[in-house]
C-alpha cells in the first residue's frame, strides 16, 4: 500500500506546526523522518493517524483520501501508529496487551458474549496462538505474563511494535522506536523492522538516533520548523551541511 | 434480633448490587460516576409507580433496569468524549437533577410526600419472617446472577478491552477500537444494576421520598468499593459488607460510649464511617481484597 501526504498545514493558535508538508511512502517502503525537536514530526504522525485534524491538505492511502476519518477507520485502512512515550496498558500483562489489539473480536460484543460463547472460545484460541508467535518473534517470552507497566523502556517499545503487528497493518508509523533504548536492543528492534519490511509491511519512522535510522531506512525526509526541508537517500542527506544547520540553527538562533 | 439481621442483610445485598455496578464502571473501566444514586432513584421510582399502576412486579423490575440504562445513554454520548473528570461532574449534576425532578413533579411522584404503600415482594406471604426470608433469598439470587454476569464480562475480550481503556484510552484508539462504545455500554450496565437495586429498595422499604436519594448514598457506594478493593468483584461484595458493618455497628456504639443522644448519634455514625475510610486508605489502600494493580 502507498501513503501520500499532500500539503498538510496545521496551526495551534498562532504557531504554524505544519506548513505545506508533503511526503510519500511507496508500497513496502522503509522511510525515515528526522528533524530537531519541535519540527512537527509527531504532529504529522498525529495528523496521518487521525488523532489531530489538519487545517489543510490531504492524506491518501492507495489513492483514497482519509480526510475526516477517525483513528479506528484509518486503522481499518491499514495504518497503525505507535507512540513516542510508550502507552502500554500498564495493569495488563504483555500477553493481555497483545490480545486487546487483535482485530474484529466477537468477544467485544456483549450480545455475542452471552449468545455465542463457543465462537468466542475458538477466536480466543486463534488469537492466543498469534500472540504467542509475536511474543516469540519479539523475544518477549521472559516477560510475557508480567504486568506491562514493569517492563523496561526498550521492552515497552517492543510491546508497542507487537501490538501494532496484532492489528495486521500494511503500514506502521513508528514514533521514536529507539528513544531510551539500550544499544543492544536498538539493533534488535532494527532487525525486527527489517524482517517485517521484508514480509511486505511498510514503515514510516520518526527517530532522533540518526546513525541507527540511516542504516535502517532507504529514504529519509528532514523536517524543520513545520516544513520538509530536504529529502533523499540517507547517506546523501546526512552528508548535507543544511542538516547540521537545521539542528544547530534552531538552537543558536540567526 | 432475627428480623433486624434480615433487614441488614437486605440492605447489604442492595448495596452489593450498587457496588458491583459502580465497580464495573470505575474499577474496571475508569469511569468516574458520582451520580450512582440517580440511577438507583430512577429504578426505585419506575418500579414503585408501575407496581402501583397494577403492572406485575416482574415487569416493574425489568423497567427498573431499562429506565436508568436509557437515562445513562445520552449522558454517555455527550460526556464520554470529554476528559474523565467531567463525567464526574456531569453524573453528579444528573443525580441531583433527578432528585429535584422527583421533588417537583408532584403529579407523578407526589413530591416531598413521596410514594407510600408500595407493594412488597411476596406480599402473599404476609408480613413477617417468612416474607423477609423470601425477599432476602430473592436478593441473594439477584446478587448471584449479577456476580455471574460480571464475571463473564470481566473475564472476556470485552473485560480485557475496558481494562485497557482504563489504562490508556488513546492507545485503544490507535489500535482501531472505539473506546466510546465500550464506555457507553459499561455506563448502561452499571445504571441498570443500580436501577434493579432501586426496585428492591422501593419494594422492601415500601415508602420512598426524594430525600432518600441524596449524593451521600453515591459516596457510601464509593466507600464500599474502595474498602473492598477497586476492580475486584469480590471487593464489591466484601466492601458492601464492611460498609454495613460500620453503618450498623456504630449504632451499638451508644451502648459503650455514654452521653451520646439519639440526634448526635447520626453524626457519630457518619464520623465512624469516615474514620474507617481514612484508616483503610492509610493502611490498606488497595482495599481488603486487593485491587486491580496487584493481581
Amino acid at each position: 500500500m502507498t501513503l501520500e501526504v499532500h500539503n498538510i498545514g496545521k496551526s495551534f493558535g498562532g504557531f504554524r506546526a505544519l506548513d505545506q508538508v508533503s511526503l510519500g511512502v511507496p508500497e513496502g517502503g522503509l522511510v525515515g523522518l528526522i528533524g530537531p525537536n519541535g519540527a512537527g514530526k509527531s504532529t504529522l504522525f498525529s495528523v496521518i493517524s487521525g488523532f489531530v485534524a489538519a487545517d489543510e491538505g490531504t492524506v491518501k492511502v492507495d489513492g483514497r483520501s482519509l480526510d475526516g476519518l477517525a483513528p479506528p477507520a484509518r486503522v481499518s485502512a491499514g495504518l497503525c501508529r505507535t507512540f513516542q512515550v510508550p502507552r502500554e496498558f500498564r495493569h495488563l500483562t504483555v500477553r493481555e496487551n497483545l490480545m486487546v489489539a487483535a482485530p474484529k473480536q466477537s468477544g467485544e460484543s456483549l450480545g455475542r458474549l452471552f449468545l455465542q460463547p463457543a465462537r468466542i472460545r475458538v477466536e480466543e484460541e486463534a488469537n492466543r496462538a498469534r500472540v504467542a508467535e509475536i511474543i516469540r518473534f519479539l523475544k518477549l517470552d521472559g516477560v510475557a505474563d508480567s504486568p506491562s507497566g514493569t517492563l523496561s523502556g526498550g521492552q515497552k517499545k517492543l510491546l508497542e511494535l507487537g501490538r501494532a503487528l496484532m492489528v495486521e497493518p500494511k503500514l506502521i508509523l513508528l514514533d521514536e522506536p529507539f528513544a531510551g533504548v539500550n544499544p543492544v536492543l536498538i539493533a534488535e528492534i532494527a532487525d525486527h523492522v527489517r524482517t517485517l519490511n521484508a514480509r511486505g509491511i511498510a514503515f514510516l519512522i520518526v527517530e532522533h538516533n540518526l546513525d541507527a535510522l540511516a542504516r535502517l531506512v532507504r529514504h529519509l525526509y528532514v523536517m524543520d520548523r513545520g516544513r520538509i526541508m530536504m529529502a533523499g537517500e540517507p547517506d546523501t542527506v546526512l552528508a548535507d551541511t543544511r542538516l547540521l544547520d537545521a539542528y544547530m540553527g534552531g538552537a543558536v538562533g540567526p | 434480633m432475627e428480623s433486624y439481621l434480615l433487614a441488614i442483610a437486605a440492605v447489604a445485598l442492595i448495596y452489593v448490587l450498587l457496588t458491583l455496578g459502580l465497580n464495573l464502571q470505575y474499577g474496571f473501566t475508569g469511569l468516574i460516576n458520582f451520580g450512582h444514586v440517580g440511577f438507583f432513584a430512577l429504578g426505585a421510582y419506575a418500579s414503585a409507580l408501575l407496581s402501583l399502576a397494577g403492572v406485575p412486579l416482574v415487569f416493574c423490575f425489568v423497567a427498573a433496569a431499562v429506565v436508568p440504562a436509557l437515562a445513562s445513554w445520552p449522558i454517555g454520548l455527550i460526556s464520554l468524549r470529554l476528559r474523565d473528570d467531567y463525567l464526574a461532574i456531569v453524573t453528579l449534576g444528573f443525580s441531583e437533577t433527578v432528585r429535584l425532578a422527583l421533588t417537583s413533579e408532584k403529579w407523578l411522584t407526589n413530591g416531598v410526600q413521596g410514594i407510600p404503600a408500595i407493594p412488597r415482594l411476596f406480599a402473599e406471604l404476609g408480613i413477617g419472617r417468612v416474607a423477609d426470608y423470601a425477599v432476602v433469598a430473592t436478593l441473594l439470587l439477584a446478587n448471584i446472577g449479577a456476580v455471574l454476569v460480571m464475571l463473564r464480562i470481566v473475564r472476556s475480550p470485552f473485560g480485557r478491552m475496558i481494562e485497557a481503556i482504563r489504562d490508556d484510552e488513546e492507545a485503544v484508539l490507535a489500535l482501531g477500537k472505539d473506546p466510546a462504545r465500550f464506555k457507553v455500554q459499561v455506563l448502561m450496565i452499571g445504571a441498570a444494576l443500580a436501577g434493579i437495586a432501586g426496585a428492591f429498595y422501593a419494594h422492601y422499604i415500601t415508602y420512598i421520598v426524594p430525600e432518600q436519594f441524596v449524593p451521600l448514598v453515591t459516596f457510601y457506594v464509593w466507600m464500599a468499593m474502595i474498602m473492598g478493593g477497586v476492580g475486584r468483584i469480590s471487593g464489591a461484595i466484601v466492601g458492601a459488607g464492611l460498609l454495613m458493618l460500620f453503618l450498623e455497628g456504630s449504632r451499638f456504639l451508644r451502648d459503650f460510649v455514654p452521653g451520646i443522644s439519639e440526634v448526635e448519634m447520626a453524626s457519630v455514625r457518619l464520623g465512624v464511617v469516615g474514620l474507617a475510610l481514612i484508616l483503610f486508605t492509610l493502611y490498606r489502600p488497595q482495599g481488603l481484597m486487593g485491587d486491580f494493580t496487584r493481581r
